[in-house]
């Protein structure tokens, strides 16, 4: 007999005989999945973000299907997704609200002041060297750690300023965690008109550092009249979210500093070098 | 202890700068209108307020007292009334409360003590309770309070006490002027020191680019059974750990402190206001600082009281001939820089220094040659290049399994690499990471 002969049989034999065995293996010590939580996984968007608090879409779905978890919970999936899940595994999807990013500041390069910033590109190493590079206390950096940590790009940086692109955020939440000085908050999506300030400090001193400040006139509070509109929270005026005014405030409170903006109008640029 | 000081590993040789100002005389500040002391001006407990607006007060006067073992008073440090419980840009950058005294100009002295003038028969804890209520903070740099070092906890015994008189920093020279111009109050300071400790010796290390200071403390170490120990010129001399290591051969481990191998640090300002408070009742509202930088029109040593606005300081040494391109509180490896002129001077600010345009290098950093510089001179041994691999990449974990933790931020590797990447910021960033993460962890 030839060599090849001998090693297509030897090979042959082994290959049927390990063949067998994983055979006998599989039968044996079957993993019982359930087929549920890979079709749910599939419903899920599969970014990972870990928005829901879970570690991942995989991780998740299992919790949806085991019911310690609900599918709103999700904050990336929208009405139509959750209710795809929901019918899927034949339980009730609760209505959630959706709520975006925020980020209250708009003092932008042009309208604050600076010092010279020479080391590492990130918000929170910056911060650590006399609190970052801004005038403000407590304004944005800029040097976009949020955009870095937001995994749906709804985040960019303009002008060293974060503005949030309302209509790619999810709401995962990614963002919050990652800003040094606390800026970004989550609020309704339906709530369109927002102040973009965030500092505590006397108006005078806020607009010593930033032309676009909020300085507590009131004259939105005024406009919005009997309505409930704004909130009064030591020298800064912030919207009520319980009852969010629509962008027609914008035009009737006629803000001195244009802190106060339509969301969709300031992600588009609109406000840039508007101010008094 | 060997006649001859060991040298630690690794550490950096940078232009020292300091003949800018190292033979200008400590000069008195004259009085300003007003002082706006910072709170919290030592590590721990923030003190608790004792005056309310409008009240008057005495030089000397209680401002806020201690609140906890942690925490040191603070005393006023001119006569007048509190105009306002403020805000200021801290040394941080970041606003912190202040206390603002307008001065009535007649500067009168209204000590809450009396001296102790027999301090070498005097009680130990009597002596080291007024070091407590004279608000004295390590004041070369940290601002740990002093009289928690000199308190070892059960258990743990002191057996030297080493001052430092190293001044490595670049730039600086308040404590050489001090130790040259008030050898006696330095000396008797650590006298004191001893005395509270239960010892019968302490050593005062001195860097020897220093020799007037090392001779003008000798003269009168003598009398007080105090050595003063000449040590290698090389950064970070000064710090803690390396200084330990000089003098005595003991290493602290990381994360100990140096009561864990038996000894107690102090800065020689400290030793000098320890004197003040002792022998003269004075609580620590003034220290020496060294206002220097070339374009200063003249840089020099000032007697600055707590509270003085940094732009004043500047008025003190002439003004400026150019425009500065930084202004730094400390020396040019470990100060911080500033972006405001409103910050004031505290118990631990040794330094205000402005860096012209052409000093200071606006670089982009590069990526890592892999040369090795870092690892060379960092003091501590640990590996700065692949740690800032870790934090660039946002491994924090792994930042602190290479010991980050370990790192005394004195600035060598950045100063040593070619490629001018951030080292020393990232570990910062690394270590306020961990920190909150063990927080968290509870």
């Amino acid at each position: 007999m030839s060599i090849a002969v001998i090693a297509i049989i030897a090979v042959g034999v082994l290959g049927a005989l390990l063949g067998i065995i994983i055979g006998i293996v599989a039968k044996v010590f079957a993993v019982e999945t359930d087929e549920r939580i890979e079709r749910v996984g599939e419903l899920l968007p599969g970014a990972n973000c870990g928005g829901c608090g879970y570690a991942g879409c995989a991780d998740f779905a299992k919790s949806v299907v085991s019911e310690t978890a609900t599918p709103d919970q999700c904050p990336v999936c929208s009405k139509e997704d959750v209710q795809a899940i929901a019918d899927y595994l034949g339980i009730v999807a609760e209505e959630k609200e959706k709520k975006v990013a925020l980020v209250r500041c708009s003092g932008d390069i042009p309208n604050t002041v600076r010092s010279l910033y020479n080391g590492v590109r990130d918000c929170r190493s910056a911060v650590l060297v006399a609190g970052g590079a801004k005038g403000c206390d407590y304004g944005c950096l800029g040097f976009g750690s949020c955009a870095e940590a937001c995994p749906f790009g709804a985040i960019e940086i303009r002008k060293g300023l974060a503005v949030v692109h309302k209509e790619l955020c999810v709401g995962c939440e990614n963002c919050v965690a990652a800003c040094p000085k606390e800026l970004i908050v989550m609020v309704p999506e339906a709530a369109t008109t927002h102040v973009y300030c965030n500092s505590p400090e006397k108006g005078a001193a806020k607009r010593k550092v930033c032309k676009t400040a909020c300085i507590a006139c009131r004259k939105c509070v005024k406009a919005s009249g009997e309505e409930d509109h704004m909130e009064i929270d030591g020298f800064l005026i912030r919207t009520n979210y319980e009852n969010a005014p629509g962008p027609e405030l914008v035009e009737a409170a006629g803000c001195p500093t244009t802190a106060l903006r339509v969301d969709t109008l300031h992600a588009e640029g609109a406000y840039e070098g508007v101010t008094k | 202890m060997s006649d001859k000081p060991r040298k630690f590993k690794g550490g950096v040789h940078p232009n020292d700068s300091k003949a800018l100002s190292s033979r200008k005389a400590i000069k008195e500040a004259p009085l300003f209108d007003s002082y706006k002391v910072i709170m919290h001006q030592n590590i721990g407990a923030p003190p608790e307020l004792v005056v309310k607006k409008g009240d008057t007060v005495k030089k000397g006067g209680l401002l806020a007292k201690a609140g906890g073992f942690m925490s040191v008073p603070l005393h006023a440090p001119t006569s007048g009334t509190i105009k306002a419980i403020d805000k200021v840009p801290g040394p941080t950058g970041i606003s912190v409360p202040c206390i603002e005294i307008t001065s009535d100009g007649e500067d009168e002295w209204g000590s809450p003590f009396e001296p102790i003038s027999d301090w070498q028969t005097a009680d130990p804890a009597e002596l080291k309770q007024r070091i407590w209520d004279a608000g004295i903070v390590g004041m070369g740099g940290a601002g740990f309070p002093v009289h928690v070092k000199l308190s070892p906890p059960e258990g743990k015994t002191i057996d030297t006490l080493i001052i430092n008189g190293a001044e490595c920093e670049p730039y600086l020279t308040a404590d050489h002027r001090l130790m040259l111009e008030q050898a006696e109050e330095v000396v008797l300071g650590v006298a004191i020191l001893v005395r509270i400790l239960g010892l019968k010796t302490g050593v005062i290390g001195v860097e020897n680019n220093k020799p007037d200071a090392i001779e003008a403390l000798n003269k009168v170490a003598g009398k007080y059974n105090i050595t003063v120990q000449s040590l290698p010129v090389n950064y970070p001399q000064g710090a803690e750990r390396q200084l330990i290591y000089s003098i005595t051969g003991r290493e602290v481990p990381v994360g100990k402190l140096p009561m864990d191998v038996n000894c107690v640090v102090q800065n020689v300002a400290t030793a000098a206001a320890v004197t003040e408070a002792v022998l003269k009742g004075q609580p620590s509202i003034e220290r020496v600082t060294t206002v220097t930088g070339k374009p200063l029109v003249d840089p020099g040593n000032w007697k600055l009281r707590i509270g003085t606005p940094i732009s004043k300081t500047i008025e003190l040494a002439g003004g400026i001939t150019e425009q500065p391109a930084k202004l730094l509180l400390g020396g040019p490896m470990m100060g911080i820089a500033q972006s405001s002129l409103d910050v004031t001077v505290m118990k631990n600010t040794s330094g205000v220094l402005l860096i012209a345009q052409d000093e200071v290098s606006q670089y982009t950093s590069e990526p890592c040659i892999r040369c090795g510089r870092c690892v060379d001179c960092c003091p501590m041994q640990i590996l700065p290049a692949t740690i800032s691999q870790a934090v660039e990449n946002k491994r924090f974990d792994w930042a602190e399994k290479l010991n980050v933790m370990a790192c005394i931020e004195c600035g060598s590797c950045s100063y040593s690499c070619p490629s001018h990447r951030p080292l020393n910021q990232q570990f910062k960033r690394a270590k306020v990471e961990i920190r909150a993460g063990l927080r968290k962890k509870g």
